[in-house]
C-alpha cells in the first residue's frame, strides 16, 4: 500500500479531527528512549545543511524550547545552542522547565517549518499558540522562515525510505484536513 | 489592453529568503532594513546584516527588480552615527533607492550622496501637497509613500499637484491613523516606535492561554485583549486592543479593530489616480505570506494591465483577525 494510499484509507474511516489525532494514541505506548538519538541526528543534519541557521537567535540561542505538537503523545525540548545543541523528545506529563513553548499540530509545525504557513497568520486563527519568552519565539521563527527548501524533507532523509513514506502519508492527512 | 498606466509592485522583505520568495512571485521592486535602530520595522531575529543586503541586491538585480532600503526612523540627538553608516552602507551596496522619514537624513544623502534616488517614508507623514512638495524641493525626492489617511479622490488630487511619484498601500497591517507620530508603544514599554524602530517589542509581549482555552495578551504592564476560546485574535499593539472604560459596559475597540487592509478591489482606481507604486506591508511576516500575497497581487495587476477582470486570490486567512477593511481609501468613517 502506498502511502497517498495509506492516507486514503485513513480517511474513509475517521473524520479529520480524529484522524488528526490518531497518532497521540497509536503512538503513546512506544518507549522514547530509541527517539532520542535519531531526533538528535535529525537535528544535525537540518543544521548541517544550513550553517547559518541560528544566526538569527542572537542571544536566545541557548534559550529552552517547548515544541509541542499537540497530537501527538510527546513534547520536544530544543536547545538551539551551536555549542551545545539538544533536542529531546519527553513525555507531556514530565512538564519539562522551558522559557518558550510552541503549540501546534504536529503538521501545522511541520508546515509552517517549511514556509508553506505563516505563523501570524495561524496564531490569528488560534491555529498555534505560543507561552513564555515571546521575543526568543519570534528569533526562532525567524530563524526557521529565513531557510529554504524543505526541513521536512531534511529530517525525513534522515529515516531513509521509511521516513520518506511517512512524510507523504502525513502530508496527504494535512490535504484532507484544508 | 487599456490606457492605464503599469504599477511598480513594492514587496517586503524581512529575511533573504523573503527576498527571494518576493522576487520569485513577481515583485517588480523590494524593500527592506538593517538589523538595527535605523529600521521601522526593528524586531527581534529580523531584516538584514550589509552581507544579506549585498546578497540580496545582487539576485534581485539578476531577476530585474529592485532593491529599496528603509531608513526610515528618526535619530535621537547625539545618535545620528549609526544612521550615517546604514546610508553610506545602502549607498556603497547600490541599492536602488532609500527610504527616508527624518529630515536629517534625507539631508545627509542629498549632500553626502547627490545621485542617490530618495523615497519619502510614510514615517514621515507627509499628507499635503504642500508638505510633499517642500521635501521633493528640499531633498529631491522622487516618490512619496502616501500615509493611509486618504480616500482614492484625495490620492488624485495630490497626485495633480506634486511632482514626484505617489506609492500607496495596498495590503496589510493598517494601524493607528498617526504614521511617524505614534508614542504608544512608547508611553507602555519606554521604547519608541519611531526612535528605536519597534512597536510592540517581543520581549515586552506575554500570551497566556488559560485552561478555557481564553488568549489573553499583554504588552508591558497593560493587558491589551482577551480572545475567547476560538475567538480570532490580533497583534498585541495598544491601537488594536479591547479597553474597559467607563462609559461602556463591555471591553470594546476604543482606538481601531483587528484588521487588515486589502485594496485589491481599488486597484484600478488607484492606479487611474495616479499612483505609480502599490506597496504590499509585512516585513515582520513570514515567506509563506510574501508568497501568497505577492503573487496574488501579481497576477491581479497583470490581469488589469491585459484588460481582463482581476481574479482576485481570497487572502482572508492571511489578514489580522481574519479581518479586511479598505480603510480611508474606500471613505472615511471614523467614529
Amino acid at each position: 500500500m502506498s502511502a497517498a494510499m495509506a492516507g486514503n484509507f485513513v480517511h474513509s474511516f475517521l473524520s479529520s479531527r480524529q484522524a488528526q489525532y490518531l497518532p497521540k494514541k497509536l503512538l503513546s505506548p512506544i518507549p522514547l528512549s530509541p527517539l532520542q538519538p535519531l531526533l538528535q541526528r535529525m537535528l544535525k543534519a537540518v543544521v548541517e545543511a544550513n550553517p547559518g541557521i541560528f544566526n538569527r537567535l542572537g542571544m536566545h540561542r541557548t534559550k529552552r524550547f517547548l515544541i509541542d505538537p499537540v497530537n501527538m503523545p510527546f513534547v520536544l525540548l530544543l536547545v538551539p545552542d551551536p555549542e551545545n545543541l539538544t533536542i529531546k523528545a519527553v513525555r507531556r506529563s514530565e512538564n519539562p522547565s522551558h522559557d518558550a513553548r510552541i503549540a501546534g499540530t504536529f503538521l501545522i509545525l511541520l508546515d509552517m517549518i517549511d514556509g508553506n504557513l505563516d505563523g501570524d497568520a495561524l496564531f490569528f486563527s488560534r491555529d498555534l499558540i505560543i507561552e513564555g519568552d515571546t521575543e526568543a519565539v519570534v528569533c526562532l521563527r525567524n530563524a526557521m522562515d529565513d531557510l529554504e527548501g524543505s526541513v521536512a524533507d531534511d529530517i525525513a532523509g534522515v529515516l531513509g525510505k521509511p521516513g520518506e513514506l511517512t512524510l507523504t502519508a502525513l502530508r496527504k492527512i494535512r490535504l484532507y484536513d484544508e | 489592453m487599456n490606457d492605464l498606466t503599469r504599477p511598480e509592485l513594492v514587496c517586503p522583505a524581512g529575511t533573504p529568503a523573503s527576498l527571494r520568495a518576493a522576487v520569485d512571485a513577481g515583485a517588480d521592486a523590494v524593500y527592506c532594513g538593517f538589523q538595527n535602530a535605523t529600521n521601522a520595522r526593528n524586531f527581534a531575529g529580523l531584516n538584514f546584516t550589509p552581507d544579506e543586503l549585498a546578497e540580496g541586491a545582487e539576485y534581485a538585480g539578476q531577476k530585474g527588480a529592485k532593491l529599496l532600503l528603509a531608513i526610515n526612523s528618526f535619530p535621537p540627538a547625539g545618535k545620528f552615527d549609526l544612521w550615517r553608516q546604514a546610508v553610506d552602507t545602502g549607498v556603497q551596496t547600490g541599492v536602488d533607492a532609500i527610504i527616508v522619514a527624518d529630515m536629517g537624513v534625507a539631508d545627509y544623502v542629498r549632500t553626502r550622496w547627490p545621485e542617490q534616488r530618495l523615497h519619502l517614508s510614510v514615517q514621515a507623514g507627509a499628507s499635503s501637497a504642500e508638505a510633499i512638495r517642500f521635501y521633493c524641493q528640499e531633498f529631491d525626492i522622487k516618490r512619496v509613500v502616501l500615509p493611509r489617511i486618504l480616500t482614492v479622490a484625495e490620492i488624485k488630487a495630490i497626485h495633480d499637484e506634486i511632482p514626484c511619484e505617489i506609492e500607496a498601500f495596498v495590503f496589510g497591517n493598517i494601524g493607528m491613523m498617526a504614521e511617524g507620530r505614534c508614542s504608544l508603544t512608547n508611553y507602555v514599554t519606554g521604547v519608541s516606535t519611531n526612535m528605536d524602530g519597534v512597536c510592540s517589542p517581543a520581549g515586552r509581549v506575554e500570551y497566556k492561554e488559560d485552561t478555557q482555552k481564553n488568549l489573553t495578551t499583554r504588552l508591558g504592564d497593560f493587558t491589551v485583549d482577551c480572545f475567547a476560546c476560538g475567538e480570532n485574535a490580533g497583534y498585541p499593539t495598544i491601537c488594536k486592543g479591547r479597553y474597559l472604560t467607563e462609559d461602556r459596559r463591555e471591553p470594546y475597540y476604543a482606538f481601531e479593530e483587528p484588521v487588515s487592509l486589502n485594496l485589491t478591489s481599488l486597484l484600478p482606481d488607484l492606479m487611474k489616480a495616479g499612483v505609480t507604486a502599490l506597496k504590499i506591508e509585512g516585513r515582520q511576516r513570514s515567506r509563506a505570506y510574501v508568497k501568497s500575497v505577492v503573487g496574488a497581487f501579481r497576477k491581479a495587476v497583470d490581469d488589469l494591465m491585459a484588460g481582463r477582470p482581476p481574479e482576485l486570490t481570497e487572502l482572508l486567512n492571511l489578514t489580522e483577525g481574519n479581518k479586511q477593511t479598505e480603510g480611508a481609501f474606500g471613505g472615511k468613517r471614523w467614529r
